[in-house]
C-alpha cells in the first residue's frame, strides 16, 4: 500500500500545484485586458525588464556567437564545408539560442527578483494592505509584471540575434580569416523571416512563463524568509524547465511537417 | 448586552478553520457606531484571523458579518471593493510599500479611490502626517529608513487618510517602548474617536487596551467569552478574564509550553 500511496499523493498535489497556477494565470491575464491599468507600474516594470537586461543578455549572445563560429569551423572543416558557417549561426541564433539563452537569463535576473518582491510583500502583509487600500494586488502588481514581459523579451531577443550573428562575424572574420563580404552575404541569404518571427513568438511566450512563475510563487509563498527563498529559487527553476519544455513544443508546431 | 441597532459592526457565528484547527468557532460581536472596541486574547487564539475575515482577506467556513447592516460575508470582488472603502488598517509590522516613499504610502488610499490628483497628492501627505505628529521632512523618505516608531505613526497617517468609517489595528503597540507605545495609543485615541471613527482594535498590552477600548471583549478558544465595558473588566468575575488581564501562568488557561 505505502508505495502507492505515496505515488497517489504526489500524483494529487502535482494536479492541484497544476490547477492552482492556471487559475492564476487565468485571473492575471483577466486583469491584464480590463480596466484599471497602471501605466506607471508597467512603464517601470518595461525598464526593468527591458533595458536592465540588455548587458546580461547581450553578453550571453555575443559569447554564444562567436563560440557556434568556432564549433561549426572546427566541425565542418574536416568536410570542407566552412562556407556553411554563417547559416549555422544565424539559423541557430534566431531560431533557438537567441530566444532560449535570453529567456533563460532573464529567468535568473528577473524571475527571482518578482519572487523576492512579491514573496517579501506577501510575508510583510503588503498585499493586503494594498487590498485594504482599494487596490487588487493582481492588477496593482501582477498584471504590470506579465504586460511588461511578453513585451519587453521580444524586444530583447531582436537585440541578441543581431548581437549574437555579429559574435558569429567577429570570429568568422578576424579569426577564422573569412572573406568579410562573403560572410556578410552568406548572413544575409541565410537569414529567413519566418526563423527570426519564429524566435520572436517563443521570446514572448518565455517572457509570459518567466513573469507568471516569478509573480505565482512570491505571491503563494508563505513563511517569513525561509518561504521568500524557497519562492526564489522556484521561480527560476520551473521558469528555466518550463522555457526549455514550451521551446519544444513552439518549435514542434511552428517547424514540424 | 443589548444591541442598540443598527450596530457598525455585527458578528455572528463566525467559523473558521484551518485544516483540523478549529481557529473562530462560533463567535459573535458587536460594534456599534463610534465605538471603540478591543478584542484581547493569547497568541494564537485566532485575533487577527477575525480582523482579516472582517476585512475579507479570508473566508469565513461559516456565519455572518454584516456591516452598516449589509451581510458582507460573500460579496463579490466589486462589492467587496466598495465596502473596504469604508475601512482603515493599521498592520501589526506597519506594511509600508518599501518601494514607495512616505508621502506616497500615506497618500496611496486616496490616488487608488481617485479621490485627490497625483500633484497634489505630497500635500495632502503631508498633512496627514501631521496629524500623527511627523513633520514634512518625513515626506520623501522610504519607509526602510525610518524607525519602527515612525513607521507605525505612517502607518497610522495611511489608515486613516482616506477618513474611514472604520478603523482597525492589528496590535498597534506591538513591537514599541512604553513610551512610543503610549504615544501610539494617543494617536489612535486622537484620530478615531475626534472624528467618530468606529474603532476595532486586537491586542494583547492591557495599557493599550486599557486606554482606547470603551468596551473590551475577551477571545478564547475561538468565542468571545466576555465582553464589557472597559470598568468592569476587574470585576469581571471569569477566571480566564482575570488570568490574562494580570498576566499570570497558572490558571484556567494551560500554555502549551511543555517541552
Amino acid at each position: 500500500m505505502r508505495p502507492l500511496q505515496l505515488i497517489g499523493r504526489f500524483v494529487l498535489s502535482f494536479l492541484a500545484a497544476t490547477g492552482q497556477l492556471v487559475l492564476f494565470a487565468a485571473s492575471a491575464l483577466g486583469h491584464c485586458v480590463r480596466p484599471p491599468f497602471y501605466a506607471r507600474s508597467i512603464g517601470r516594470q518595461l525598464i526593468d525588464i527591458g533595458y536592465y537586461s540588455l548587458p546580461v543578455v547581450g553578453l550571453t549572445a555575443i559569447f554564444t556567437g562567436m563560440v557556434l563560429a568556432l564549433q561549426s569551423y572546427t566541425g565542418f572543416a574536416r568536410f570542407s564545408a566552412e562556407s556553411a558557417i554563417a547559416t549555422v549561426v544565424v539559423v541557430s541564433i534566431t531560431r533557438e539560442l537567441g530566444p532560449v539563452l535570453a529567456g533563460l537569463m532573464v529567468a535568473g535576473r528577473i524571475g527571482a527578483s518578482m519572487a523576492a518582491e512579491i514573496g517579501t510583500m506577501r510575508v510583510t502583509e503588503q498585499l493586503d494592505a494594498l487590498t485594504t487600500l482599494s487596490t487588487n494586488p493582481m492588477k496593482f502588481l501582477v498584471a504590470p509584471r506579465l504586460i511588461a514581459g511578453v513585451l519587453m523579451l521580444p524586444a530583447l531577443v531582436l537585440v541578441a540575434d543581431i548581437i549574437g550573428i555579429f559574435g558569429g562575424y567577429l570570429v568568422a572574420v578576424y579569426k577564422l580569416g573569412f572573406n568579410p563580404a562573403t560572410y556578410l552575404r552568406n548572413t544575409i541569404d541565410a537569414l529567413q523571416t519566418q526563423d527570426v518571427v519564429s524566435g520572436l513568438v517563443k521570446a514572448s511566450a518565455f517572457g509570459f512563463i518567466i513573469t507568471l512563475m516569478g509573480c505565482y510563487q512570491g505571491y503563494t509563498s508563505k513563511g517569513g524568509a525561509q518561504g521568500v527563498g524557497a519562492a526564489t529559487t522556484n521561480a527560476v527553476v520551473s521558469a528555466s524547465i518550463l522555457i526549455l519544455c514550451f521551446d519544444y513544443i513552439l518549435t514542434e508546431l511552428f517547424f514540424a511537417r | 448586552m443589548i444591541d442598540t441597532p443598527p450596530a457598525k459592526i455585527r458578528i455572528r457565528g463566525l467559523h473558521k478553520a484551518f485544516g483540523r484547527k478549529q481557529v473562530l468557532d462560533g463567535l459573535d460581536l458587536d460594534v456599534g457606531r463610534g465605538e471603540s472596541v478591543v478584542v484581547i486574547g493569547g497568541s494564537g487564539t485566532g485575533k487577527s484571523v477575525l480582523l482579516k475575515c472582517i476585512l475579507g482577506l479570508l473566508h469565513a467556513d461559516a456565519g455572518s458579518i454584516q456591516i452598516d447592516g449589509e451581510d458582507v460575508t460573500n460579496l463579490g470582488a466589486n462589492q467587496r471593493e466598495a465596502v473596504s472603502r469604508k475601512f482603515g488598517m493599521l498592520f501589526q509590522g506597519a506594511a509600508l510599500f518599501d518601494s514607495l516613499p512616505v508621502w506616497e504610502n500615506v497618500t496611496f488610499g486616496l490616488l487608488a479611490q481617485h479621490k485627490i490628483m497625483r500633484r497634489e497628492a505630497r500635500d495632502k501627505a503631508i498633512d496627514k502626517l501631521a496629524l500623527v505628529g511627523l513633520g514634512a521632512d518625513v515626506a520623501d523618505l522610504f519607509p526602510a529608513e525610518l524607525s519602527g516608531g515612525m513607521q507605525k505613526r505612517v502607518a497610522l497617517a495611511r489608515a486613516i487618510a482616506t477618513d474611514p468609517e472604520i478603523v482597525f489595528f492589528d496590535e498597534p503597540t506591538t513591537g514599541l517602548d512604553p513610551i512610543m507605545a503610549d504615544v501610539i495609543n494617543n494617536l489612535i485615541i486622537k484620530t478615531t474617536r475626534e472624528v467618530g471613527a468606529t474603532a476595532l482594535s486586537i491586542t494583547h498590552d492591557m495599557a493599550s487596551a486599557r486606554k482606547i477600548a470603551h468596551r473590551i471583549a475577551m477571545l478564547y478558544q475561538g468565542r468571545i467569552i466576555w465582553a464589557g465595558p472597559v470598568a468592569e473588566i476587574d470585576r469581571s468575575g471569569d477566571e480566564r478574564v482575570n488570568q490574562f488581564i494580570h498576566g499570570r501562568a497558572e490558571g484556567p488557561i494551560q500554555m502549551a509550553v511543555r517541552a
